[in-house]
């Protein structure tokens, strides 16, 4: 659903150009919401396993902290992989 | 969000002008929906992978507890992790 803006057809409906481009608007915010969550379910695909052994009655102090690192572990490899990745594409294009 | 399209026409009221508010009204029930979908098929495999160890003839007593225990806990973590993911959003961004 990532150009689910741009494809929005609204000739015909009657919309002036002024609703139309509110309605683009508010669509990008849910856009934007849908693209959150569905990373935060990506996240916990990965974080859920590494962090949590068994489920006990409530996550505890150190589950949670695992957790958090998780998550900002997980985004600085991103960063690192991508600017490693985009360092070796340059030496290779000369 | 399988047939995102096709309800859309629903958002004009009779009038003939655009609902802007009864579209976005539709909008966000169908992501509510395809929101909730997502986290219970998630919860449903990461539970079965904890607590269903063998599967046995039944679902037995205990492993009923540890799926009831393993959903709470589930979502006890999602929100950890989605304020982690958007605190660490909110940084990123002081840092631009």
């Amino acid at each position: 659903m990532s150009d689910f803006d741009s494809n929005l057809d609204l000739a015909g409906t009657g919309a002036s150009p002024a609703e139309a481009a509110e309605l683009q608007r508010m669509l990008a915010v849910e856009q934007q919401k849908a693209q959150f969550t569905a990373q935060v379910h990506n996240f916990m695909d990965v974080c859920w396993d590494k962090c949590i052994d068994r489920p006990g009655n409530k996550l505890d102090s150190r589950t949670e902290s695992c957790l958090v690192s998780c998550v900002d572990r997980f985004i600085d490899t991103t960063l690192s992989i991508t600017n490693r990745f985009a360092q070796i594409v340059q030496k290779g294009a000369h | 969000m399988d047939g995102f399209g096709s309800d859309f026409s629903v958002g004009g009221s009779s009038s003939g002008k655009v609902d802007t508010g009864a579209i976005m009204e539709q909008v966000k029930v169908q992501i509510a929906v395809a929101n909730a979908q997502e986290l219970l098929q998630r919860m449903t495999d990461k539970c079965f992978r904890k607590c269903i160890g063998k599967p046995g003839g039944s679902l037995d007593n205990s492993e009923q507890k540890c799926v009831a225990m393993c959903m709470d806990r589930y979502m006890d973590a999602w929100n950890i992790v989605s304020r982690a993911y958007n605190s660490r959003l909110q940084r990123e961004r002081a840092k631009m």
